[in-house]
């Protein structure tokens, strides 16, 4: 239990995982003597009014609610018995989540909702280190084909096998769904925030061009196809936000603080306070193409296959200049087709400008896991992208 | 024995566990943030419960509760016994624990000042008081500070008849201040960039005198927007302690835990190059000054305790020796694998959560001779970076990048001009090899980080890092385009 104790301008956070009266009391109390201790906040308004939440479909589904260690165990050893068939190791997870969030406020809002989640994910290796990954993530675990991660895992791992060096430079890429994630991930980490943008940080100003005409981005925890949810932790409905509409920036997502700050309406983005993200996009969506998975690998003449990103960092926040290393399967595509696995490679490279050289975009797209939430996303083709530095492997 | 933890142990059992441990936990945490000259948040965290980590026919399970009575002990337990038996349908290699004695005792971290006796007014006073003077340097954006305080009350119990009770205290300051021009940002940090912390009460905070560091650091995120961009190329540098703790996290800590040699992160973090032929062959994994030590006993280290999260008793565990790479962070379970005794370096993050082969302190050890004051003299031409900015490494912990906040040229032996956004990156044994000087006890000093990441589902962990600096020849610096 998290409570925010508001007195005036004043907010005190404290938080307890026990819910006895005594505890509850004592939570109560701190939270009462913190605000005491804290000045105005200037910029504070209120807390969130009660409004309709939104009918959304497909926050709970019961047989996530019920697995058991049989059925997760079940689904690993398809995820091993993947990887025995094609002479590979298989390591991974699979989690099924349940929670029920439930947020209320003295001003009367009233929110509770019961939500399920389950993931697997797995790195397959070969006898020389050679590695493939996949991953599928569902609210409803029996949509999860754990046999069917395990063998694209795994097939990965075998097409990696023998991988040979390759300069570093600049390649255009074909970059697959686990690797564009990390691309809206640190987008809206680094700027999709009205907080970000409040303090100057953000890449983000209205119609500015950051990705090519094929880009668009929105956060949109109503749709079905990712993983819905209502309401926030504010208790405020989930509306959908449009990030970035055909390459130009349009809006970013905000809590009850960073509205009132601006004078809008909170979009239902904030987070446990306190926290130091401020309103975050918990389910990014970007758009589907019209390329086929062939296509998008057909339009290389000389470019890299990449399956993954690890270990991302921001090194200038402003431009989103990211560095990283690739994992987990990459290849040389040769007149737009697969001619050798070759070695993971450090890139160093400006995500907008990323977005600005995405040239093709999938038909299709897969839910993933983020960084805090979920992401919806195709793969994608873009014209260049800079790696800076290479591996042993 | 408290009951809770005895009923638990006695269901295992019961249930056809071979070894079985219990652990309560109970965390109380606060945390202070100041942005730009006002309060932004004060929290207070409590949060306790039980984990029961069972093995049944060489099996692994875990459950936990935060409901601490008998009746819940047994559903918990069962839970893990279940459990346990799932992943059995899975296994390969059987667990096999090795042999210690049993681990009885209580140990504390010794506190001078108690950090959540001590009002809230004094801490926040502190804080405002480093803020003010930041604010008070003309060009800069916006400042933060924070303050962060964790006692751990952690009570472990096994079907061995170890019993363990333990009182640990971690507390941590940082001042970060920030100078915005166009597309420019340019962050100062003290004592570093995730804040300085150690095992110790609020002394430790009032040894940082964060106020008397506040002035010149906003001045130098001012003049950094100004600065010239650091020059790329091949170049001598010297890591501050604030860059180089950071360098034997990623570089050292990391690739020395034998789960991720053994594949059990593979999914997640990676995996490691520094593989067990390697530990036979004696590979040289840094140049002859290179002495790395995982030692759960050092004073202040956030990785300091009196025995680990499976009753292991804190140990000194050499990882690198006169270069020479010689052992591993490892457990019970893992290190019997390499023909070893466990280094104690199972912790868990709470109660929740299952114990992993964790960091405890990883000290570059300092080597007599020179101060790193000494070391920049010595130095004809070269560069000195401090403070971390950014960090990346590949899964298998070979090749790294990092950005530091700073760069100061060193020409003659001297200390000159200021560059901005320095990056240095490497394949982490050249790196280590090309070491030619490291500081010595005048600049060495304990750091470390409260947020290491690693295992599904996530755990942080508070890791300790002790380090004097040191110097690298030939690295290169910059990535050319930018
Ligand atoms: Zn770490």
């Amino acid at each position: 239990m998290n409570l925010r104790y508001i007195q005036g301008k004043r907010i005190g956070v404290a938080s307890t995982n026990r819910l006895d009266d005594e505890a509850l009391r004592r939570l109560a109390e701190s939270a009462a003597r913190i605000a005491s201790l804290q000045p105005e906040l200037e910029d504070f308004t209120s807390l969130p009014e009660p409004g309709a939440l939104p009918e959304v479909a497909g926050v709970f589904a019961e047989a996530t609610a019920s697995a058991t260690p049989e059925s997760r165990a079940e689904a690993v050893r398809a995820v091993i018995s993947a990887a025995d068939q094609a002479g590979v190791l298989g390591f991974g997870s699979y989690a099924t989540n349940r929670e029920r969030v439930t947020v209320v406020n003295s001003l009367g809002v009233r929110a509770s909702e019961e939500r399920t989640l389950a993931q697997v994910i797995t790195v397959a290796m070969g006898p020389d280190g050679e590695a493939g990954y996949a991953e599928q993530a569902a609210v409803d675990h029996t949509r999860i084909d754990a046999a069917e991660i395990g063998r694209e895992a795994a097939e990965k791992a075998r097409r990696s096998r023998g991988a040979t060096e390759i300069e570093p430079g600049d390649y255009p890429v074909v970059l697959e769904e686990y690797a564009v994630v990390d691309l809206l991930d640190m987008l809206g980490y680094l700027g999709f925030s009205a907080l970000a943008v409040q303090e100057n940080r953000s890449f983000f100003e209205p119609g500015k061009r950051v990705g090519s005409e094929l880009v668009s981005i929105w956060d949109d925890a109503t749709d079905p196809e990712g993983t819905p949810t209502s309401f926030d932790y504010e208790g405020v409905a989930k509306r959908r936000v449009t990030l970035v509409e055909e390459g130009l920036c349009r809006e970013v997502v905000y809590d009850a603080h960073t509205a009132g700050k601006d004078g809008r309406q909170s979009t239902g983005h904030g987070l446990p306070a306190p926290n130091p993200y401020g309103p975050f996009p918990l389910n990014q969506f970007m758009g589907a193409g019209e390329s086929t998975r062939e296509e998008l690998i057909g339009g290389l003449d000389r470019g890299l296959l990449v399956t993954r990103f690890h270990y991302t960092n921001p090194v200038h926040p402003k431009l989103a200049m990211v560095t990283g290393m690739t994992r987990d399967g990459v290849f040389l595509v040769e007149g737009g087709a697969i001619s050798r696995p070759v070695r993971n490679l450090r890139f160093t490279q400006s995500y907008l400008d990323a977005l600005a050289g995405v040239a093709a975009v999938n038909r299709q797209r897969k839910l993933l896991r983020g960084f805090l939430g979920s992401v919806v996303v195709p793969a994608v083709r873009i014209e260049a992208f800079t790696f800076t530095g290479a591996t042993e492997h | 024995m408290p009951e809770v933890e005895q009923r638990a142990l006695d269901t295992c059992s019961q249930q056809g566990a071979s070894y079985a441990d219990v652990r309560v936990v109970r965390r109380e945490d606060e945390s202070i943030s100041v942005k730009s000259g006002r309060v932004e948040a004060v929290s207070l965290g409590e949060s306790e419960g039980l984990g029961v980590r069972v093995l049944v026919d060489g099996a692994w399970g875990f459950a936990s509760s935060s409901v601490l009575n008998t009746r819940e002990a047994d559903r918990v337990a069962s839970e893990a016994v279940r459990i346990a038996r799932a992943s059995g349908t899975a296994l390969r290699q059987p667990a096999d624990l090795d042999d210690r004695a049993p681990a009885r005792g209580h140990f504390a971290t010794p506190v001078e000042e108690d950090p959540f006796a001590l009002s809230l007014e004094t801490k926040i006073g502190d804080l405002l008081a480093a803020d003010e003077r930041m604010r008070a340097v003309k060009g800069i954006a916006f400042t933060e500070s924070l303050f962060h305080a964790q006692r751990e009350r952690k009570s472990f119990a096994a079907t061995d008849g170890s019993q363990t009770e333990q009182e640990i205290t971690h507390v941590g300051a940082a001042i970060e201040v920030n100078a915005v021009e166009g597309d420019e940002l340019q962050r100062r940090t003290y004592p570093d960039a995730g804040g300085g912390y150690q095992a110790a009460g609020y002394e430790y905070i009032r040894s940082l005198d964060l106020a008397g560091h506040a002035e010149a650091l906003a001045e130098e995120s001012v003049k950094l927007l100004r600065a010239p961009q650091c020059p790329s190329g091949r170049f001598t540098i010297i890591l501050d302690p604030s860059q180089l703790y950071l360098q034997i996290h990623e570089s050292c800590g990391h690739p020395t835990e034998l789960d991720r040699v053994f594949g059990t992160e593979a999914s997640y973090a990676g995996t490691s190059f520094l593989t067990t032929d390697r530990l036979d062959d004696g590979f040289m994994y840094g140049s002859e000054l290179v002495d790395i030590v995982a030692d759960a006993t050092a004073p202040g280290g956030l990785g300091t305790f009196g025995w680990d999260d499976e009753g292991v008793e804190a140990q000194q565990v050499p990882l690198v020796k006169e270069g020479r790479f010689v052992g591993y962070l490892s457990s019970r379970e893992t290190a019997p694998r390499i023909g070893r005794k466990s280094g104690g370096a199972m912790r868990a993050d709470g109660w929740n959560r299952i114990p992993l082969i964790r960091m405890t302190n990883i000290n570059l050890l300092p080597k007599p001779g020179k101060s790193l004051e000494e070391i920049v003299e010595d130095t004809d031409d070269g560069l000195y970076l401090a403070s971390n900015r950014s960090w990346s490494i590949d899964d298998r912990r070979l090749n790294f990048q990092f950005a530091t906040e700073v760069a100061y040229e060193i020409k003659g032996g001297k200390r000159g001009q200021l560059y901005k956004n320095p990056t240095y990156t490497g394949i982490t044994y050249e790196f280590w090899r090309s070491c030619d000087a490291v500081g010595d006890e005048r600049s060495y000093r304990m750091l470390g980080t409260p947020n290491c990441g690693k295992g599904e589902p996530g755990q942080l962990m508070h890791v300790g890092h002790a380090v004097s600096g040191a110097r690298f020849r030939d690295v290169q610096v910059g990535v050319g385009k930018w």
